[in-house]
C-alpha cells in the first residue's frame, strides 16, 4: 500500500540513469514483485518493486531476515521461479528459464545422493559440454574437485561426507560449468565457524582470480563484509524492499583475520548490524518520516568511507572502541 | 559379538523347530496308525482311522514324501500326476508373466501420474475404486471374456500386481526432492533426460518397495487362482491332493509355496538394496 503510493510519487521524478557504465552491467533486476495467493489471508506480497543492478565481476551479498524473500529473488534470477511483475535482464536478455550461464549453489547442498562426488560434478560438466567424451568430462570434473581441495574423495558418496565437504562439492559443481554468474543461497550457513572461514577464503580466492560475478545470500554480517563489493539490505517481509545498498570501501586485498583492523570496518559492520537489529523492521517509519528514497534508484551508502574520515556514521560510537584504539 | 548373537539366534531357531517337530510327532503318533485298536471299533469310527494315509500325518511321513518330491520333481505321469517341480514351474511362469505385464504398465503410468498433478487427479478415483477389489473377483469376468483359463490366471496376477507398483511409483515420482530437480533444471537438462537421470534414481527405492509388495501379493493370489481354474500349477496341485485326501502332499506343497515365496521376496529385496542410496 505504502509502496504503491511511494512508487507513484517517486517514479516520475527520479532519473533512471545508473551511475555506472551500462556496458559493465551484467544483471539488471527491474521492478520485480512476487505474490502468493493464500486461502485465508488473501494475497501476500513477499516483495515488490525491487530494482538492482549487478556489474560484471562484482560480488554482491544480500542480507535480510529470514522469510523476507531472499531465496525467492535468487530463484527468479536463476530462472527457477518467475516474478509476478517486472523482469530480470541478464546479458541484455530477459530471463525466461534456467541457464547454464547462471550456476546455483543451493541452500541445502542439493547433491544427488546416488552419485559419487565425481559423478555429481561430472553430471554438471557433461550437461555443459554435451559433445565431450566421458574421459574428458571426468578429467575436467577432477580439476574442479582438486580446486576445492577434495582430491581423494572422488569416489565417496555425499552421505559419507561432512557438511563442509558436501558444500565444497556443490561449489565445484557450480564452478565446473564455468558460468558467467554464480548464485549462492546461504552456502555456508550450516557449517561450523572454522570450515566456514576456510570456504570463504577459497570462494574469495576463486572469484577474484576468475573475475566471477556472484550474488550471494547470507545471514552473516562478517561474511558479507569479507566477501562482498556491494551489500544489499532487504527489509522484513511481507512487502519487503531493498532499503539501501552498502558499498564496501575496504581495500580489495583484505584478510579475514585482520579485516577488523581496517579503517571503516566497524562503521560498515555497525551500519549492517543496526539495519538488521532495528531498521529492517522500522524502515517504513523512516519513509513515513519523509526520508528521500526511491525503489528505482536505491541509495548507495558508504559508511566505511565516512568512518575512515573520522566521522562516525549518524553520531554513533563504534561498538568496540578498544580494538579501534591502535589506529 | 555379532557372531555369537547370530549363533544364539540360530540355536534358538533350531530349538523352536525341534520343539515344533517333536510336538507334531507326539500329537500325530496316536492317529497315524490304528494298530492298537480293535478292528471292529475302528470300522465303527469310519474308514479314515484305519487308513494311515488319510489321517493327520506326522513329520516323518511328510519328510519321506518331501524327499520323494525333491529327488524326482519333474516326472510327468498324466494330467493328474505331475512332479511338484513342474507344477511350481507353471505357477512361477504365470506369476512372472502377469507380473511382468504389470511392471510394463504400472511403472510408466505411475511416472505419468507422479509427474502430472492433472493426470493424478483425473485417475485417482479409478485407482481408489479398483485397488480394493479382490483379484479373484475378476476371475469370472476374465474367464468369460478371455475364454482361456491359463490367460485368465495371468490376468488375475496382472490385476493384483499392478496397484501397489502404480501407487508406489506415482508417490515416489511425485515426492522427488524439488532441489534435485532444480539442480537438473539449472543445468538445462531436457525433461526426458531429467526423468531418467534424476527422477528414476530418486524414486527407485520407492518403486522397488511397490514391486516387492506386488510380487508377494501375486504369489499369494496365484495359489487361489489355480485352485479355481485348475489344470496345472501348485494351487491346482494342492486342490487335487486335497481331493485325493493326501494331507501329506498338501503339507509338502505348503512348504514349497513358502520357500518359493521367500525366494521371490528376497530377490526383490536384493534389487531394492542395489538402488537404495543413503542420504
Ligand atoms: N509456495 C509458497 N506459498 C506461499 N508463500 C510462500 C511460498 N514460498 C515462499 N513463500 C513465502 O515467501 C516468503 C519468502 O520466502 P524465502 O524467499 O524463502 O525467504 P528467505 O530466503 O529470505 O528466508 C516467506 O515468507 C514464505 O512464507
Ligand atoms: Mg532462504
Amino acid at each position: 500500500m505504502v509502496g504503491n503510493i511511494l512508487r507513484a510519487a517517486a517514479a516520475p521524478s527520479v532519473p533512471p540513469a545508473p551511475a555506472i557504465e551500462p556496458a559493465q552491467r551484467l544483471i539488471s533486476i527491474e521492478g520485480i514483485a512476487r505474490r502468493y495467493r493464500q486461502k485465508h489471508t488473501g494475497e501476500v506480497t513477499v516483495f515488490e518493486d525491487l530494482w538492482l543492478g549487478i556489474d560484471q565481476g562484482e560480488f554482491v551479498c544480500i542480507i535480510g531476515h529470514s522469510g523476507c524473500g531472499k531465496t525467492t529473488v535468487l530463484n527468479i534470477l536463476a530462472g527457477l521461479d518467475r516474478p509476478d511483475e517486472g523482469v530480470v535482464i541478464v546479458d541484455g536478455r530477459e530471463v525466461d528459464g534456467p541457464s547454464l550461464d547462471r550456476a546455483v549453489i543451493f541452500q541445502g547442498h542439493a547433491l544427488l545422493p546416488w552419485l559419487t562426488v565425481l559423478g555429481n560434478v561430472a553430471y554438471a560438466v557433461a550437461a555443459r559440454n554435451r559433445s565431450w567424451s566421458k574421459a574428458k568430462v571426468r578429467e575436467h570434473a577432477r580439476r574442479f574437485i582438486e580446486l576445492v581441495g577434495l582430491s581423494g574423495a572422488e569416489r565417496k558418496r555425499p552421505a559419507e561426507l561432512s557438511g563442509g565437504m558436501k558444500q565444497r562439492v556443490g561449489i565445484a559443481r557450480a564452478l565446473a560449468i564455468e558460468p558467467k554468474t554464480m548464485l549462492m543461497d546461504e552456502p555456508f550457513s550450516a557449517l561450523d565457524a572454522l570450515t566456514r572461514g576456510t570456504l570463504q577464503d577459497e570462494v574469495r580466492r576463486i572469484c577474484l582470480t576468475t573475475d566471477q560475478t556472484v550474488m550471494m545470500i547470507t545471514h552473516d554480517v562478517d561474511e558479507a563484509i569479507y566477501l562482498a563489493d556491494k551489500i544489499v539490505l532487504m527489509t522484513n517481509g511481507p512487502g519487503a524492499r531493498i532499503a539501501e545498498v552498502v558499498r564496501n570501501t575496504l581495500p580489495r586485498e583484505r584478510d579475514r583475520n585482520q579485516m577488523h583492523r581496517l579503517p571503516g570496518y566497524y562503521a560498515i559492520r555497525n551500519h549492517l548490524m543496526d539495519f538488521l537489529v532495528s531498521r529492517s523492521a522500522t524502515f517504513g517509519d523512516e519513509l513515513a518520516a519523509g526520508r528521500a528514497w526511491s525503489a528505482r534508484s536505491v541509495p548507495v551508502v558508504e559508511p566505511g568511507r565516512e568512518d575512515a574520515a573520522r566521522q562516525p556514521p549518524r553520531g554513533r560510537q563504534p561498538l568496540e572502541p578498544k580494538q579501534l584504539a591502535p589506529r | 559379538m555379532g557372531w555369537s548373537d547370530r549363533g544364539r539366534a540360530l540355536l534358538l531357531s533350531a530349538l523352536v523347530l525341534g520343539v515344533f517337530l517333536a510336538a507334531w510327532h507326539l500329537a500325530t503318533r496316536g492317529t497315524g496308525g490304528a494298530e492298537g485298536l480293535d478292528p471292529a471299533y475302528a470300522a465303527l469310527m469310519g474308514a479314515q482311522v484305519t487308513e494311515g494315509a488319510s489321517a493327520m500325518p506326522g513329520p516323518l511321513d511328510v519328510a519321506a514324501e518331501l524327499w520323494r518330491h525333491v529327488t524326482d520333481p519333474f516326472y510327468d505321469a498324466g494330467p493328474n500326476d505331475k512332479g511338484i517341480g513342474i507344477q511350481l514351474a507353471y505357477s512361477i511362469g504365470r506369476v512372472l508373466l502377469g507380473y511382468g505385464m504389470a511392471v510394463i504398465v504400472a511403472i510408466p503410468l505411475g511416472f505419468l501420474i507422479g509427474m502430472s498433478p492433472l493426470v493424478s487427479r483425473a485417475l485417482d478415483p479409478f485407482i481408489q475404486i479398483m485397488k480394493p477389489i479382490s483379484p479373484l473377483a475378476w476371475m469370472p469376468l476374465a474367464l468369460y471374456t478371455i475364454r482361456d483359463s491359463n490367460a485368465s490366471a495371468v490376468f488375475v496376477i496382472f490385476i493384483c500386481a499392478v496397484w501397489p507398483m502404480l501407487v508406489n511409483t506415482a508417490f515416489g515420482v511425485a515426492t522427488v526432492r524439488r532441489e534435485w530437480l532444480n539442480v537438473a533444471r539449472t543445468l538445462e537438462i531436457p525433461a526426458w533426460k531429467r526423468a531418467l537421470t534424476v527422477v528414476l534414481p530418486a524414486a527407485a527405492p520407492t518403486i522397488l518397495t511397490g514391486m516387492r509388495i506386488s510380487i508377494g501379493i501375486a504369489w499369494l493370489v496365484i495359489v487361489a487362482a489355480e485352485m479355481l481354474v485348475g489344470g496345472t500349477g501348485i494351487g491346482y496341485f494342492v486342490w487335487n491332493e486335497w481331493n485325493n485326501l493326501s494331507i501329506v502332499n498338501v503339507i509338502v506343497a505348503i512348504l514349497f509355496i513358502g520357500v518359493v515365496g521367500m525366494v521371490l521376496d528376497q530377490l526383490l529385496a536384493a534389487a531394492a538394496r542395489l538402488v537404495t542410496f543413503p542420504e
